[in-house]
């Protein structure tokens, strides 16, 4: 349904440093699937979403959207789309109401059709209560809402959501989760990015990871966790322990077989964090730590998450790249980038 | 919250409406969220009526005890005044059309715009002409109507059609203007400061207050060159009760100008504005 191929875009260039936002980023979504482009602030998400709705041109590649070329024929891929932004412009004042009537007329929807439409998306996103007062008046929740109901007035084939849960109250983003998911299950292709790991691990059936404007590991969830193989394990010898101790027991461990990666996190008390083939090894270890007189004070293990995923992928957490970018960034250039 | 509904199932209607019926809807429905706007916000509409009106009433009354035939034909002071403040009610109007545009743009609602299928962005354009080229007829007639209350006159039927054909031109090529600032400008600061100081100069260096022959020479120029001249002698010629095309309105240092002439050159002017704006609005839209 969506084939982006080889895109590049680079921002800026005349008054400070260039910016390369994509680089040569290739994606390919099926029709029906529920999607997510995991990355970091930065990483080229909101860039990719603006070029496949046509808001943005890029330097280089194709964008197809259900086989129209959106460079040769951006109005006929307008059509098919519904996006959602991620900073919701909306007027202030105009109703709820008149903004979806406005809305419906850009999409040339008939007069009773269009009634009728808002009606269902009124009652579909729980917005009865409030749809009549201004947008003025509305929180954050409301205004994600409304900003859905618009991108679904006209019923498109896919549906482009730019992090539609940021800084949401849990009851708005059980709300948006529950739509997406019904409309994936009634055919709509959804397309959203998010920088939170849980939102993709819970709703997309496939996700691409990006960083540096390019595609880094894609794949449904589970075939990505299960690719990384082994569980995840966290090991604590003393609730505090020092760095010394650490060192010893990492050690150790390294020369256990079945057991990569052994990592000491200075954060976490010194605690170490491996990887380690099969349970069994758990047992193995469980003994040689005991043959050193060393003690176990928690010893956890998990399967593998996303978040590993990410790390395995760049290098780091998803958490240490949001803050390596959160400095870097220039809002008020970025504001100006994107105003026409 | 309910279950999955059928309404969620994505359209597959492919039929395509004229593209008249589509660009007279979403222009419709554009023009229609400014006068919605207005009308919940109307202190653009009350100033716009009120500063003219402060004008005609404080400024007519300046010289009301001038000596007789101190102005060319006779004409009292508040009389003469009359043109030169509905000429300029309706210039200050056209002058804002582009700050909604401005708004739009640095709030990204124009973005929304963007998005959607438009059969054609001039719709956006087109929406912005239509709002305030009403906007500033009906506050240029709130002022004639309080100028013949005043006792300043009436143009009559045939006046009355020039004075709003008159306008008509001098706005679009207003709104050109602005509309084209604000595509141009970074941001709606700038935007207000260019209001702000091409507004007084531009009347000052005109003849809505004074005559020509009251004027030094290089100002006499500058008056005769300002497009709101153009405006305000015909009208002024329609109040005085000559509605002839063919009339004398304007004795500039180059030569006599008929109203013919102004209208012409009004036209001229926006046609010329909207030409040159083309290519900017393009590049903004596209």
């Amino acid at each position: 349904m969506i084939e982006l191929q080889h895109l590049s875009k680079r921002y800026g260039g005349r008054k400070g440093q260039a910016v390369q936002a994509l680089n040569d980023l290739s994606l390919s979504v099926q029709a029906g699937c529920l999607y997510g482009l995991l990355g970091p602030n930065g990483a080229g998400k909101t860039t990719t979403l603006r070029i496949l709705c046509t808001l943005l041109a890029p330097d280089a590649g194709s964008v197809r959207v259900g086989g129209v070329d959106a460079l040769a024929d951006p109005r006929a891929v307008r059509r098919l789309l519904g996006f959602v932004a991620q900073e919701v412009a909306i007027d202030k004042i105009l109703t709820g109401r008149e903004l979806l009537r406005l809305q419906a007329a850009l999409y040339h929807l008939p007069a009773a059709e269009r009634d009728q439409r808002i009606d269902e998306l009124v009652e579909l996103l729980g917005m009865g209560a409030w749809i009549d007062r201004r947008c003025g008046s509305y929180s954050g929740g409301m205004r994600r809402r409304l900003d859905l109901a618009a991108g679904l007035l006209h019923r498109p084939r896919v549906l482009v959501l730019d992090e539609p849960t940021v800084g949401l109250d849990i009851e708005s983003r059980a709300a948006i989760w529950g739509v997406l998911r019904q409309l994936r299950d009634s055919g709509t292709t959804v397309l959203l990015s998010s920088h939170y790991l849980e939102e993709v691990d819970a709703l997309a059936d496939r996700l691409a990871i990006i960083e540096g404007g390019t595609v880094i590991a894609e794949g449904a969830p589970r075939e990505l966790k299960a690719a990384l193989g082994g569980d995840r394990v966290t090991l604590r010898v003393r609730e505090f322990s020092d760095e010394p101790e650490a060192l010893k027991v990492q050690q150790l461990l390294q020369g256990c077989e079945g057991v990569r990666q052994v990592v000491v996190n200075r954060a976490q008390g010194y605690s170490l964090n491996l990887v380690v083939e099969h349970d069994g090894v758990i047992e193995q270890l469980r003994r040689q730590l005991a043959e050193a007189q060393l003690p176990v004070f928690a010893l956890a293990q998990s399967r593998p998450s996303l978040d590993d995923v990410y790390l395995q992928a760049t290098g780091r957490t998803l958490m240490d790249a949001e803050l390596a970018v959160a400095g870097s960034r220039d809002a008020k250039a970025e504001r100006k980038q994107q105003m026409r | 919250m309910t279950s999955a509904t059928p309404s969620l199932a994505p359209s597959t209607a492919t039929n395509e409406p004229s593209a008249l019926a589509e660009i007279t809807q979403e222009t419709l429905a554009l023009t229609g969220r400014l006068f919605v706007q207005l009308q919940r916000r109307p202190s653009t509409l009350v100033a716009g009526v009120l500063q003219p009106l402060i004008w005609l009433i404080l400024f007519g009354a300046l010289f009301a005890n001038a000596p007789a035939g101190l102005l060319p034909g006779g004409m009292s002071y508040g009389r003469f005044l009359g043109a030169g403040v509905i000429v300029f009610t309706a210039f200050s109007a056209a002058l804002n059309a582009g700050l909604p545009v401005m708004f739009d743009r640095e709030f990204g609602f124009l973005n929304r715009l963007l998005v959607a299928p438009l059969r054609s962005r001039s719709s956006i354009v087109l929406a912005s002409v239509l709002y305030i080229t009403a906007l500033s007829l009906v506050q240029s007639l709130a002022i004639m109507a309080t100028a013949a209350a005043l006792g300043y006159g009436w143009p009559g039927a045939a006046g009355l059609l020039l004075v709003l054909v008159t306008l008509l031109l001098l706005v679009f090529a207003v709104t050109a203007l602005s509309l084209g600032l604000a595509f141009a400008l970074p941001g709606h600061i700038e935007l207000i400061a260019v209001i702000f100081v091409a507004n007084l100069p531009l009347l000052f260096a005109s003849t809505a207050l004074a005559p020509l022959s009251f004027m030094p020479t290089w100002l006499g120029w500058l008056a005769a060159l300002n497009p709101l001249t153009f405006a305000i002698e015909p009208i002024r010629a329609a109040y005085a009760g000559s509605v002839s095309l063919q009339a004398v309105v304007l004795e500039a240092p180059y030569g006599q100008l008929t109203a013919g002439v102004c209208l012409a050159i009004l036209a001229g002017l926006a046609l010329g504005l909207f030409l040159l704006i083309r290519p900017l609005l393009d590049r903004k839209l596209s």
